[in-house]
């Protein structure tokens, strides 16, 4: 179960990431599959070069920045739908991602990574790992925080509010909407970057359908607690993520097969966004009403 | 301030459904002139407003704002000239966000945005006071988020939110058709004053002659696309909506511009 926290911390980078497009941008970004992949290609690759790990790790959330700023490009200056957009650059990431490790997969038991320390002194599975992988996520959310209440962070999130409202006071929405989808993929593909160096190896499906576990997380914590602001937000996200790992971990033993786990995940998402749709629930925060609740009308999911 | 000259916009131009909004509209607007906009349904009234904001471009003709040309500008590289309320009080804020987060993103109009707290303390105690002046006590309700404000306290806020970073012009669409009487009464006064403090070169379109007349310094009507009828002054002050029906009945029949109507 301690390993279920580990990796619902680590992972919470990613929900993160998935927090900034659905929630504040309103774009549903699928980027997240391949980004997930080429940050962890990435560090991979670099780390078995010979590459500084703690570099090697920030080299794969650079890749996702880029890959995030291609979404952003394919929709704000090509016209491409978000979904579409999202979808053609997750399908080209595939090819690049296996050029990237130039295979399929990149094992890394026998190099130094940044968990090597923890493992090497068997701390991985332990309070103390817990502890050090809450700070680090902890780090990310107040960073995040405080870029979300700048004058540029506001105006980012009025984006995924009111367009034609931000674009009057001045600011590009494309610039915003790239900006958010690089920022966001950026953690994203940090995130497979830790994940690489936890579970040892970068491999090309390690991304497969992971948008369907940062939604689940993020809607997960959000009907636990109703977030007004961004700082309760971001924290109910982390705190989804970590129960979203622990429900799963509670379903494989009971003895659901692993490979049943992402129809669970899919069924699970499906439930949260229907539910709130038939009038007895509709108390019950909604996909859309759930970000920032107190702002939103009864039939927002509808708007 | 503002020229308009020879400023045509058609919408699905070359398909069966053609409209042709606006046709070779000039005016000008002088600095601090408050000019009211009447006309029926579909004159072009919001069109005009559109192409000065910039959310649409014209198909011919230019577009002067205090002598620099903006006829290529997209809107959001207007903005800093232009200060904009909607007709539907959802459209000028972000519903999500609390109003001093909306009074932060108006504040900082038209300029960079960084990495800087957008919410300070110096910032919240000059949205108090300009709050205050709205009389709604909504500088009590700083952290409180838009959406849960009623139609007339959302459209006083945009107003504040429009006008209060002194734009070089304001545009105003119906800004108060959707208010129940006393709240358009109420924001139609805020308009008044906020104009009058800020010198702020005006159009504002309103469905309400009385209002068209009693308000302002300049009247323009509208009819099929173009301006056919503008009164200034004293000339303003002493027609009646009486004069102007006459004048839209004048110009209905005769289907053509005539800005002598009223004389
Ligand atoms: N975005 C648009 N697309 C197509 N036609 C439009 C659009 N906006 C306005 N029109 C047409 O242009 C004409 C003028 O409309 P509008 O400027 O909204 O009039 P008003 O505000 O005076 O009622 C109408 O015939 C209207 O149907
Ligand atoms: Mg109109």
């Amino acid at each position: 179960m301690i390993g279920a926290v580990e990796l619902g911390l680590i992972y919470a980078v990613m929900a993160l990431g998935v927090y900034l497009t659905f929630r504040i941008l309103d774009f549903p970004d699928l980027t997240v599959d391949g980004s997930f992949t080429t940050g962890g290609a990435t560090a991979a690759i670099l780390i078995v070069g010979g590459v500084n790990p703690v570099l090697a790790t920030a080299a794969g959330g650079a890749a996702g920045l880029v890959a995030g700023t291609i979404t952003g490009l394919l929709h704000t200056k090509g016209g491409i739908n978000p979904l579409l957009a999202g979808i053609l650059t997750q399908v080209g990431l595939y090819s690049i991602n296996l050029r990237i490790m130039d295979g399929a997969n990149v094992p890394l038991l026998r190099y130094d990574t940044l968990l090597t320390p923890l493992r090497d002194n068997d701390l991985l599975g332990t309070a103390a790992s817990i502890g050090i992988f809450a700070a680090l996520v902890l780090a990310i959310k107040v960073v995040m925080d405080w870029f979300l209440n700048t004058d540029l962070g506001l105006a980012v999130q009025a984006t995924g509010d009111n367009q034609g409202m931000i674009r009057s006071f001045g600011v590009s929405t494309h610039a915003t909407k790239i900006l958010g989808l690089a920022l966001s993929n950026g953690l994203v593909a940090l995130c497979g970057a830790l994940i690489a160096q936890y579970q040892g190896f970068a491999d090309i499906s390690m991304g497969i359908g992971l948008i369907i576990a940062g939604l689940a997380s993020v809607i997960l914590g959000q009907a636990l607690i109703p977030p007004r602001i961004v700082v309760i937000a971001t924290f109910a996200v982390i705190l989804g993520s970590i129960l979203y790992r622990v429900a799963i971990q509670i379903a494989l033993q009971v003895g659901l097969d692993p490979n049943d786990m992402k129809l669970v995940s899919a069924v699970l998402v499906v439930l949260a966004l229907v539910l709130p749709k038939w009038s007895v629930l509709r108390r019950v925060p909604s996909i859309r009403s759930i970000r920032r609740s107190a702002a939103v009308e009864p039939t927002a999911g509808d708007r | 301030m503002l020229d308009l000259t020879s400023v045509s916009k058609t919408f699905f131009a070359g398909t069966v459904n053609e409209r042709r909004a606006l046709t070779d509209v000039s005016l000008s607007l002088a600095p601090a002139e408050f000019t009211t906009v009447i006309g029926s349904n579909g004159a072009g009234k919001s069109t005009l407003l559109n192409l000065v904001a910039g959310a649409l471009l014209p198909d011919s003709g230019t577009i002067g704002i205090d002598g620099a040309d903006v006829t290529r500008l997209p809107d959001h590289r207007r903005a800093a000239y232009i200060g904009r309320v909607f007709q539907d009080p959802m459209a000028g804020t972000a519903t999500t966000m609390t109003i001093e987060e909306n009074l932060s993103i108006a504040l900082a109009r038209g300029r960079g945005r960084g990495l800087r707290m957008g919410v300070t303390r110096a910032k919240r105690a000059f949205f108090e006071a300009e709050l205050a002046s709205l009389e709604l006590g909504l500088e009590r309700r700083l952290k409180t988020v838009v959406g849960l404000l009623s139609g007339g306290q959302r459209q006083a806020l945009s107003l504040l939110m429009a006008t209060f970073s002194e734009p070089k012009i304001l545009l105003l669409d119906e800004h108060t058709a959707a208010l129940d009487p006393s709240r358009a009464e109420l924001v139609t006064r805020l308009t008044s004053e906020a104009v009058e403090r800020h010198h702020l070169t005006t159009l504002m379109v309103t469905h309400n002659m009385d209002q068209a007349l009693r308000l302002g310094t300049r009247l323009i009507m509208m009819h099929e696309g173009r301006i056919v009828v503008d009164v200034a002054g004293e000339q303003k002050q002493r027609a009646t909506v009486a004069d102007l029906l006459g004048a839209f009945e004048k110009v209905k029949g005769a289907g053509f511009d005539d800005r002598t109507l009223l004389q």
